[in-house]
């Protein structure tokens, strides 16, 4: 038996359960509070707390939406965990009282996905790609899932999407999607723009007022998929992290702080910093108001710096 | 039957006394970590004159976003007269880091290296009066760092690539920075043997030694240092040499570039 974080904490739990077995181990006050808001026409979002993993918000930092069908609800993106999966199908299933159609991934991230057990007797779709990605990276981010979030993550596996996208407009029932196979946040990320209200689901290609992640990143890539969001003149843009977005304001947002991401860490490696000592430059006031700051900045500093300073820096060999 | 218990009891006092048998100078540690009385002991060496001091800083992020990276910063340029400063952690399979002798340069290094789980990390700073001071930090990680293969093994050029140096030399701020291409292979991932950097030297543009670096396995690979000199003290170049313990070589020369 391959001894996983999950089997031993499982173990763990049954022998306390032989050893007191009145013990009410089971019992648990953590639950997510997931309150749809309408945004559009049959358009709802679920909308997550801007932080960063914490035990306080359970991994609920995501944004989700829904979307009205005749055949149920399609859920873009199910959340971190099992339980979160869990509630939001239950209030999905009280919006409209058709059930739910099926589910969608805009990509591999951990945040993004492990709701999808919940909803495997439905197509989750994706891009190709991110399936791959999916079943590739998905163990590991289970394990620091688990290690971040402890008994928020209590049973949930990590269940890849179903059903690769293929076509240019994803279709159910009575509402189109028009499938925009991006890149750059990861190594494929998809919006989906709304042909009933123009709304753009944008996943992690686009943050709002929340510091954009960068673990996968290719910042040139990411700022050709917002070249081409910008140009969609979407009507709202819904952010993977942040609020709703009606004033053009996100995209741009998004594309500046990648910008400023990389003049800082290449002109830090212009000046011979270590990576320490870039995790200590003061944020510019628009960026230290952003949510998950300094912890996202630091992070992208271990992502992005090690590739960067070796574009600076010359081949000095003798 | 009272001399079985009382034989028993012997034993097991024995053993109790043998598994704390203390370093011969005891601190307090503030991090109250439970094997820090151990490094002390057998990865220091049981130095006699030994404390927990303010004056050696030791800066990391306070959680490894990377096993395979994590940065740290040291600092004990607030000490006099520094002759080594051996980087260590309390938790992992391999404690030693990695010995830094400044000679000319300052008591101050920035470098990267793998972390196997989350551990206190110890900068232990010798003065050549044969003291030592201590500084600490705290890494919490998801670990697994040191028992992985190396990437590099994931792209075929990688012994095309073995030994490259990438680096400058700030005159004017008194920086020293390099990336140096190896796997450094731990020993610990499965069939692969130990393969790092043993010694890297820098040396002045007339071949006067400025600073050595002696690595352990828990350097990251593809090493990465910033050295710390006293401003618009350091020439146009420095160079860098040393060997691994396969025997090749490592050669390079840093220089500023012409418009600082």
């Amino acid at each position: 038996m391959k001894l996983t974080r999950r089997s031993a904490l499982a173990g763990l739990g049954a022998a306390l359960l032989v050893g007191r077995p009145k013990a009410t181990f089971a019992a648990s006050p953590k639950s997510y509070d997931l309150t749809p808001k309408q945004v559009g026409d049959g358009v709802w979002m679920i909308e997550g707390s801007t932080e960063y993993f914490t035990d306080e918000n359970g991994g609920a930092i995501v944004n989700c939406a829904l979307l009205q069908t005749d055949e149920g609800i399609l859920i873009i993106d199910t959340g971190p965990s099992l339980r979160y999966g869990t509630a939001l199908r239950q209030v999905a299933s009280q919006l409209t009282g058709r059930g739910i159609a099926g589910a969608v991934n805009t990509h591999h991230h951990p945040d993004h996905f492990f709701g999808n057990q919940v909803f495997s007797d439905r197509p989750i779709h994706a891009l190709a790609q991110t399936t791959a990605l999916a079943k590739s990276e998905g163990e590991a981010f289970s394990d620091n899932m688990y290690r971040l979030l402890g008994d928020w993550m209590r049973g949930t596996e990590v269940v890849p999407p179903t059903a690769p996208l293929e076509s240019s407009v994803l279709t159910v029932g009575n509402r189109s999607l028009q499938v925009l196979p991006l890149a750059g946040h990861t190594g494929a990320d998809l919006a989906l723009l709304d042909q009933k209200t123009g709304t753009l689901i944008a996943g992690d290609l686009v943050f709002y007022n929340r510091a954009p992640t960068t673990p996968h990143a290719d910042l040139e890539r990411w700022r050709q998929s917002l070249d081409e969001i910008a140009a969609l003149k979407p009507a709202a843009v819904l952010p993977g992290h942040g609020p709703l977005d009606h004033a053009g304001k996100a995209v741009q947002q998004t594309r500046d702080y990648l910008n400023w991401l990389e003049t800082t860490l290449t002109d830090a490696a212009n000046e011979g910093l270590d990576m320490v000592e870039i995790m200590e430059t003061k944020l510019p006031q628009a960026y230290a108001a952003m949510g998950a700051m300094p912890q996202e900045f630091h992070r992208s500093v271990s992502h992005l710096f090690p590739t960067i300073e070796r574009k600076v820096m010359p081949l000095v060999n003798r | 039957m009272r001399k079985q218990i009382a034989l028993g009891g012997l034993a097991l006092g024995f053993a109790i006394s043998a598994a704390v048998a203390a370093p011969q100078t005891p601190l307090k540690d503030p991090l109250q970590s439970g094997n820090w009385s151990y490094s002390q002991e057998h990865v220091l060496d049981n130095p006699k004159n030994i404390r927990f001091d303010d004056r050696v800083i030791v800066k990391a992020p306070p959680s490894a976003e990377d096993s395979f990276n994590v940065p740290v910063l040291v600092d004990a340029t607030a000490l006099p007269n520094v002759k080594r400063i051996v980087l260590l952690v309390d938790y992992g399979p391999i404690p030693k880091i990695l010995t830094y002798w400044p000679d000319q340069a300052e008591a101050k290094l920035s470098l990267r290296f793998k972390i196997d789980q989350a551990t206190p990390v110890r900068a232990a700073v010798e003065t050549h009066a044969g003291t030592w001071h201590v500084g600490s930090t705290y890494v919490d990680a998801a670990g697994g760092g040191c028992s992985a293969p190396a990437h590099a093994y994931a792209s075929n050029d990688w012994e095309e690539k073995l030994g490259q140096v990438n680096g400058m030399v700030w005159p004017k701020s008194g920086r020293v920075r390099m990336v140096v291409d190896h796997p450094m292979d731990t020993g610990l991932a499965d069939g692969i043997p130990v393969f790092i950097i043993k010694r890297l030297q820098v040396d002045d543009d007339t071949g006067k030694k400025l600073a050595t670096i002696e690595m352990y396995e828990p350097v990251n690979e593809d090493p990465a240092f910033t050295l710390y000199f006293p401003k618009n003290q350091l020439k146009g170049s420095v160079r860098v040499h040393g060997r691994d313990n396969n025997g090749n070589e490592i050669d390079a020369v840093l220089r500023a570039r012409l418009t600082q």
